[in-house]
């Protein structure tokens, strides 16, 4: 076999030595544009499984590798001039020049060909390839001339970073946050060996602008930031090699292959350099790439193999790459946390840490969080506490009531059997305020009757310890559906009702069309909502829910999909919440208790709602009197694009909770008490709805 | 958890003989159910006309499109077709329905593949309906066949917990099926349906000497509209005792209710090997 490799990284390198190595009569040419020590970058980060492989694939250069890496157990965080120091996470780090010269040293040893200073304009110049290797980057002649095939997408992030050293002894995964009259900067620095570090720091792009770091030269960069890290540099400098300000680009391709040319590294994808695993990833690619080419004859099963193997473990790094460079772009919202929840918010950012993984390498600083919010919880003195009860069991205060729990549950019919579960707080199906605003037939009505009924069943739940917030609403254009059992949104043949929304628009084709409503019919559901929250109250229920969102009646208001009035209440955002506030303070003038405001936290559908229009509506309710926002997801519209991954409703809760500053329940496929504490100690939300 | 056969209808030069003497030895066999696949450009059987073969000579297995892609077809005959076969086969017809992955099928057809989504939702909304009315006869048993929707998409998933009885996944190892499966679960309590969905999974196999590459050429072929994908599929085909035994395993682990295996060797004694290694 002849293999030609573009680009001498660590991953074109490490192929090309393991290839070699595997079959020392292949030939393999590795084409380097730069000379032998230039490279660029500063430090490396491996994991223990990552040394691991790389033993198992390389005994002689894992041997030298292991003799200049440095290797710490902590991860420091400085936020409001305290520093927060978690252990029990294993790093390791490299010199970047360090490795590639190790790398460049075994291939030469093992007869590989490394052609430095060489530019390679056109693929063809390997024409007489068995295999085309590119590990020539993102930015890479191969990737881009298989553009075609690879199908490649890519996504720009919207904050700044730029890669220094550092001569500051490091002993631990440093972060910096820091806040000056530009914005928030953070720093994300490793130790790479004894004396230097990587320092990079990361901004918004408005800060980035008002620091005027976008015009002036490095030297401007290094002292503007050597400046402003002051306290934590101690006096050492940072160092700079082309260190310009870049957005960091996440790339994906379909196919990482065509024909004989295969790309790996970060010519076959990238992720955010906050989980620190580019070159990780980049050598694992290799390791595997070797291997596929040992195992089959055939070059193309091969590489089919490769792909197979990589791509399910690259997609979860970048996945959890995602979810730690999303949690950058937005830490200002953190900005008012305790400085322990900020440490846990952070630590499981990328959901791979959750609070039970955590407690297995941290367990003191889990005990530190629990104790904080215990405390915090029952208003108790701070740090008193050795032994808490994780915060999935401390209670939460609402208005005057106390919820013993964090965990909520949607009840069906039968409370008394959800309060049996040990859920703090029951949750009660939909119950309607009118007979016309009922789902389906079997829809309750808060009458007469169904006030008896509510009477007992609440007593049940008090009986169990548990508190009952019971869900009002009035269905609007998803009214006179059939029973549930035969299906969602199936409307009956006969024996329906009329239905009214906020536009004449029907839910689903064969829906009925509701009438337009008219002034004195939102008069009507005012004054109804009203008397029925007086009924609740006679019912001993401890909350009220009211259904805002998912398409019923006020949701068909709020979003600019089903309201389509031309009165004062249809329009901008302030005039279409105009008709739900009503409702809001006429309910809040006769309801004394917890009120709690059910919201769609996105339409997922174009047109619709999104994250950052229902912070706004939050922030509003918040200040008509709401005392929780529960956000759920969708349903606004019966054509949607919904996403049910794991949590998927703790996005919205988190930044409702976070930015418009009021108490969430946060729900959406949570399943485990592990999910409930992380998100809850993390501040994600105050209240978790429990799938059982 | 069961376990269900497929009927070979897609793989080349079978003959009608040979695809009902696989159904009958099917019903004596321990397998639950027998599952046709759908395509249109493509040398195989169509799917209702196959499991009507099937329903003549069996009389236990529950028989399966695995899925029948519905925009191709008008929806009140889809409706009366598989009314027919659930009756020919005294309620045992379990329709399984999805938008199909392949424009080719829809070219052909002549039927536009955009905005096929949406169409699926209104026929989905509107078959039980056709059932229920009794005006397109014959008008089935109770609430007429179970109905099982595929995709995995999250508008798939969201049109399988409104209208479906459960989810029909397309294949994979057990983890995939998983993941979907979770998905499905959460769709299904988002939306507020009570009880839980039935839950799908399909694999293939080949067991025998020589099997294994024929298998995987069919495999190819059959899924060449994929592109490379094609190669992961020809890859997962189960060849040996061992793999399939694993693999019923984590479809078990993962909440599957009925996993159904596609031969990709074409020859009947396909039926007894697998039905060795399932006992």
């Amino acid at each position: 076999m002849r293999y030609a490799v573009i680009g001498g990284g660590p991953a074109g390198l490490y192929f090309a030595l393991l290839a070699k190595k595997a079959n020392p009569a292949d030939e393999v040419l590795v084409a380097e544009r730069n000379p032998p020590d230039a490279t660029f970058g500063w430090g490396v980060v491996f994991s223990e499984e990552t040394l691991g492989a790389l033993r198992d694939a390389d005994y002689e250069t894992y041997n030298e590798i292991a003799d200049s890496f440095a290797r710490w157990n902590a991860i420091d965080i400085y936020y409001r001039d305290t520093r927060i120091r978690s252990r029990g996470h294993v790093f390791t780090g490299i010199s970047r020049k360090v490795l590639l010269n190790i790398l460049q040293r075994r291939c030469q040893a093992l007869g590989v060909r490394i052609d430095f200073e060489r530019e390679v304009s056109d693929i063809n110049e390997f024409a007489g390839a068995d295999l085309i290797i590119g590990a020539d980057g993102i930015n890479g002649l191969v990737r881009r001339t298989y553009a075609e095939f690879f199908k490649p997408q890519v996504a720009v992030h919207p904050t700044k970073y730029v890669w220094f050293g550092s001569d500051l002894p490091l002993d631990a995964f440093t972060f910096i946050f820091r806040r000056n009259d530009h914005g928030l900067f953070q720093v994300h620095a490793y130790p790479f060996d004894a004396r230097t570090c990587t320092f990079i720091v990361e901004c918004p792009e408005d800060a980035w602008q008002r620091a005027g770091l976008g015009s002036g030269a490095e030297a401007n960069s290094i002292a503007y930031c050597q400046d402003l890290f002051r306290p934590e540099l101690r006096g050492r400098r940072l160092m700079s090699n082309r260190s310009l300000w870049l957005n960091f680009v996440t790339l994906r391709q379909e196919s990482w292959h065509k024909g004989n040319v295969v790309v790996l590294g970060d010519a076959a994808h990238t992720a955010h350099f906050s989980i620190g695993s580019g070159t990780k990833l980049a050598m694992e690619d290799s390791i595997a790439l070797v291997d596929a080419l040992r195992r089959h004859r055939d070059v193309n099963v091969a590489l089919n193999d490769y792909e197979m193997e990589r791509q399910p473990v690259v997609e979860r790094f970048q996945e959890a790459a995602l979810e730690s460079s999303s949690y950058f772009e937005h830490v200002s919202r953190y900005a008012s946390f305790d400085p322990r929840q900020f440490a846990f918010n952070l630590l499981t950012r990328s959901r791979r840490i959750t609070y039970v993984n955590l407690t297995q390498r941290d367990p003191e600083l889990v005990r530190t969080v629990d104790s904080w919010f215990s405390a915090a919880a029952t208003a108790s003195p701070d740090g008193a506490a050795r032994l808490s009860p994780p915060p999935m069991f401390a209670p939460f205060r609402i208005g005057g009531l106390t919820l013993p729990n964090r965990v909520a549950i949607a009840a069906g019919p039968d409370l008394a059997a959800a309060a049996r579960t040990g859920a703090g707080l029951v949750l009660t199906e939909f119950v309607s305020i009118t007979e016309d605003g009922r789902i389906t037939p079997e829809t309750p009505v808060i009458d007469r009757t169904g006030q008896d009924i509510l009477r007992a069943a609440v007593e049940h739940v008090h009986q169990a310890g548990s508190v009952v917030a019971l869900q009002l609403g009035h269905a609007g254009r998803r009214g006179s559906m059939r029973p549930r059992v035969e299906g969602i949104d199936r409307p009956l043949r006969r024996g329906g009702w009329r239905l009214m929304a906020a536009s004449p628009i029907a839910y689903t084709p064969h829906a009925a069309l509701p009438k337009e409503m008219a002034g004195r019919d939102m008069a009507h559901v005012v004054t109804v909502f009203a008397t029925a929250a007086r009924a609740a109250a006679s019912c001993w229920v401890d909350a009220l829910e009211l259904n805002f969102g998912q398409g019923y009646l006020l949701g068909s208001f709020i979003s600019p999909l089903t309201n389509q009035r031309r009165d004062e209440y249809g329009g901008a955002l302030e005039r279409r919440m105009r008709f739900p506030l009503e409702v809001l303070d006429a309910v809040r003038n006769s309801w004394d208790r917890p009120l709690m405001i059910r919201i769609s936290g996105d339409d997922w559908a174009p047109g619709g709602n999104d994250l950052d229009a229902v912070v706004q509506i939050a922030a509003q309710l918040k200040a008509h009197g709401a005392d929780l926002i529960h956000a759920v997801m969708g349903q606004t519209v019966w054509e949607s694009r919904p996403d049910y991954r794991r949590l998927f409703g703790v996005a919205a809760s988190d930044r409702i909770r976070n930015e418009a500053g009021i108490p969430t329940l946060a729900g959406g496929n949570i399943t485990t008490s592990d999910e409930v504490n992380t998100i809850v100690a993390a501040g994600r939300a105050d209240l978790c709805l429990l799938d059982l | 958890m069961n376990i269900g056969l497929g009927l070979p209808t897609t793989m080349a030069g079978i003959s009608g003989g040979l695809l009902v003497e696989w159904a009958r030895h099917a019903d004596a066999g321990p397998f639950s159910s027998l599952g046709v696949l759908d395509r249109v450009a493509y040398q195989n059987y169509e799917p209702f006309t196959a499991l009507a073969a099937a329903a003549a000579v069996t009389g236990r297995v529950r028989l399966a499109t695995m899925i029948a892609i519905a925009p191709l077809r008008n929806t009140a005959l889809l409706a009366k077709q598989a009314a027919s076969v659930d009756a020919l086969s005294s309620g045992r017809l379990t329709l399984g329905l999805a938008v199909g992955a392949r424009g080719e099928d829809y070219e052909v057809a002549n039927v536009d593949s955009r905005g096929r989504g949406r169409r699926f939702s209104e026929q989905l909304e509107a078959i039980r309906d056709i059932w229920e009315e009794g005006k397109i006869g014959p008008t089935p048993k109770g609430r007429g066949p179970h109905l099982l929707v595929g995709g995995s998409s999250g508008e798939a998933l969201a049109r399988m917990a409104r209208y479906g009885d459960g989810y029909m996944h397309g294949g994979g190892p057990p983890r995939a099926f998983a993941g979907a499966a979770a998905k499905a679960l959460a769709a299904w309590t988002d939306l507020g349906r009570p009880g839980r969905p039935s839950l799908w999974g399909m694999g293939y196999f080949a067991l025998g000497d020589g099997t294994a590459e024929s298998g995987a050429a069919y495999l190819r072929h059959y899924y060449a509209f994929t592109g490379p994908f094609a190669e992961k599929i020809a890859a997962g085909n189960l060849t040996s005792p061992g793999a399939i035994v694993d693999f019923i395993r984590g479809y078990e682990d993962a909440g599957c209710d009925e996993l159904v295996l596609f031969p990709t060797a074409p020859a009947l004694d396909q039926i007894d090997r697998l039905a060795e290694v399932i006992h």
